[in-house]
């Protein structure tokens, strides 16, 4: 029933991208363009299909990987708080991004790649996220205490961010300002040519995180009982890792380091559907992230003739729920 | 008849190795746990208990020397096989939410479920007699995190059960409750022990419900060692004297208890 709620509410969300954009096209011609199929057809139709079309797409996986990334770093970490932003993994995308763009004739903009080059993008993210996931979970070995975790995640995300800042430094002012576009977050990153290589990523993503459903589930009642219950912990660990650097880089590569979906969203999961139960979740928080992802969006291009930065957005979404989490975690 | 042995230890030496050091805690200890038997593991903060627990569940392996259960060593057997022999209930309270009794003692079945997890008929079927056995069957649809600290150790307890192993090791399972849940949670483990024919052995600092509960007793400590004897043999030979008289401390030889002097 909830399912199916979300997913009336997914598609509805998912048409109202392709009818609404900071240009006004009228909805009977939306409808022609969308039937008859031609991207070369016109300014028109290239606008709904070469832009609005992969950017919908683009806002609905990209809403479901930070929500599931962000679910399977809470499970991981045992940690309500726990999300790819504040644990520094985007920032270490970010770190690698920067770092393959300069590579790439010294450049910080994402535009001008070829498919070639946002491999080599994907790839620098992939090693950036991975590298902060296995640093943090090295911290997880030595700090018990989840609060010094996050402080040390919080922590690295500084030092990431300093060596992006100092880089910037050294780059064009162009490249400075096309890195700040980049870091306040798109879901119109995409093109329609790049968008089966980013469908793709995310869906392995998300496909790996449905394989873990069960071990996930035992890993609730922490590391000692999920070992004693039969779990491999070294390799549930590394494919968490893997999974969660997958969704998180590809994500950050294409949209910008994105805030608050990966850590609010899977609390907003739990709330509709009312278990931890992995089975349930999982698939619940594919659903509702990529709800959210299309109203973010929505809400990005609702004002004519501007788009929204989305992480002036999704804060606004965000915000509010953690406070709830740590005021309901108070009362207990 | 004397019941038989389920679980042996051949020379078990446990202890921690760093490098090339080893920091030896138990010294080539040779003996067994029986079926039916509760079995308490008692001494001094800093003794070894958990280490030897840890070893005895597998979860660390021993310096030296062997732990058989039912006849086969626990280095040889693999995380699933290990799961389907020996169930574990610890002190750490888990911070879980939005998660049912039932749901939690389900998790119990873990071992023999298949890739998604998901109870058959008969899984489910266990999970209610362990739910019925810990007296726990009408909080089933109860969040645990709404539970008292003794009511979350008797769903732990259900879990272990409902793992369906024929050994149960608890790590200080009393050690946050209040005396009278101390009381009844070992007044369970005794039952089960009992009743379920399960051999169940748990180490604890509440050592006066623990003397007059337990079929036998592993006393422990850095200076003297492990001894094992029933209660009466413990008092008898002085033992339980000799672990843990300290001044203001008094022993009754007669009933074999404790008391402040």
């Amino acid at each position: 029933m909830r399912f199916a709620i979300l997913g009336i509410l997914a598609i509805i969300l998912f048409f109202l991208n392709l009818f609404v954009g900071s240009v006004e096209i009228d909805p009977g011609e939306v409808w022609r363009i969308l039937t008859e199929w031609n991207p070369e057809g016109g300014p028109l139709d290239f606008i709904v299909l070469g832009s609005r079309f992969p950017q919908a797409v683009t806002a609905f996986l990209a809403g479901s990987a930070l929500t599931v990334s962000g679910l399977l770093l809470q499970t991981a970490f045992r940690n309500p708080l726990a999300g790819p932003s504040i644990l520094g993994i985007t920032s270490g995308s970010g770190l690698g991004v920067a770092l393959v763009m300069l590579f790439f004739g010294g450049t910080l903009s994402i535009g001008s790649l070829s498919i070639g080059g946002y491999m080599a993008v994907l790839i620098g993210a992939l090693a950036g996220s991975l590298a902060i996931m296995a640093l943090l979970l090295l911290f997880s070995v030595w700090l018990k205490s989840d609060l010094m975790l996050l402080i040390a995640g919080i922590m690295t995300g500084y030092l990431t961010s300093s060596v992006i800042t100092l880089l910037n430094y050294f780059s064009s002012a162009e490249s400075i300002q096309s890195y700040t576009l980049w870091g306040m977050g798109s879901f119109g990153g995409v093109s329609l040519s790049q968008l089966p290589i980013f469908s793709f990523a995310v869906i392995l993503g998300l496909f790996l995180s449905i394989l873990m459903m069960k071990p996930l589930n035992i890993l609730l009642l922490g590391d000692n009982y999920a070992r004693n219950l039969g779990i491999r912990m070294q390799t549930v660990r590394n494919l968490l890792l893997v999974t969660t650097g997958i969704l998180t880089s590809v994500v950050t590569a294409f949209c910008g380091p994105v805030t608050f979906i990966g850590l609010a969203m899977p609390h907003i999961v739990r709330m509709i559907f009312r278990t931890s139960d992995h089975r349930v979740i999982i698939p619940g928080s594919i659903l509702t992230g990529g709800v959210i992802g299309l109203g973010c969006n929505l809400l990005c291009v609702l004002p004519r003739e501007t788009i929204l930065p989305l992480n002036g957005i999704t804060p606004i979404i965000g915000v509010p729920v953690v406070l709830y989490v740590i005021f309901s975690k108070r009362r207990q | 008849m004397e019941n038989k042995e389920v679980v042996i230890t051949r020379d078990l030496t446990t202890g921690y190795r760093k490098g090339k050091r080893e920091w030896i805690i138990t010294d080539r200890l040779s003996t067994s746990l029986r079926e039916g038997e509760f079995v308490s593991l008692l001494g001094p903060n800093g003794a070894g208990k958990s280490t030897l627990l840890r070893t005895l569940a597998g979860f660390q392996s021993p310096l030296g020397g062997q732990v058989l259960i039912e006849g086969v060593d626990l280095s040889e057997m693999n995380p699933r096989d290990l799961a389907r022999t020996v169930s574990v209930v610890l002190t750490e309270k888990t911070q879980i939410d939005n998660m049912n009794v039932e749901a939690l003692v389900g998790l119990g079945r873990a071992p023999y479920t298949g890739f998604w997890g998901t109870l058959d008929p008969k899984d489910r079927e266990v999970v209610e007699s362990a739910m019925r056995l810990t007296g726990i069957e009408n909080m089933r649809k109860r969040e645990v995190q709404s539970l008292s600290d003794g009511e979350r150790q008797k769903v732990m307890i259900a879990k272990a059960l409902a793992q369906s192993t024929p050994v149960i090791f608890l790590d200080e399972p009393t050690a946050f409750l209040d005396y009278p849940s101390k009381v009844e949670i070992m007044l369970l483990l005794a039952r089960l022990a009992k009743e379920e024919r399960k051999t169940i052995f748990m180490s604890t600092h509440d050592i006066d419900i623990a003397l007059q509960l337990s079929s036998r007793i592993w006393l422990m400590d850095k200076k003297e060692g492990v001894t094992i004897g029933s209660h009466r043999e413990l008092t008898d030979s002085g033992a339980l004297e000799r672990y843990f008289l300290r001044p203001g401390i008094g022993f009754d030889r007669e009933s074999g208890r404790f008391f402040v002097s």
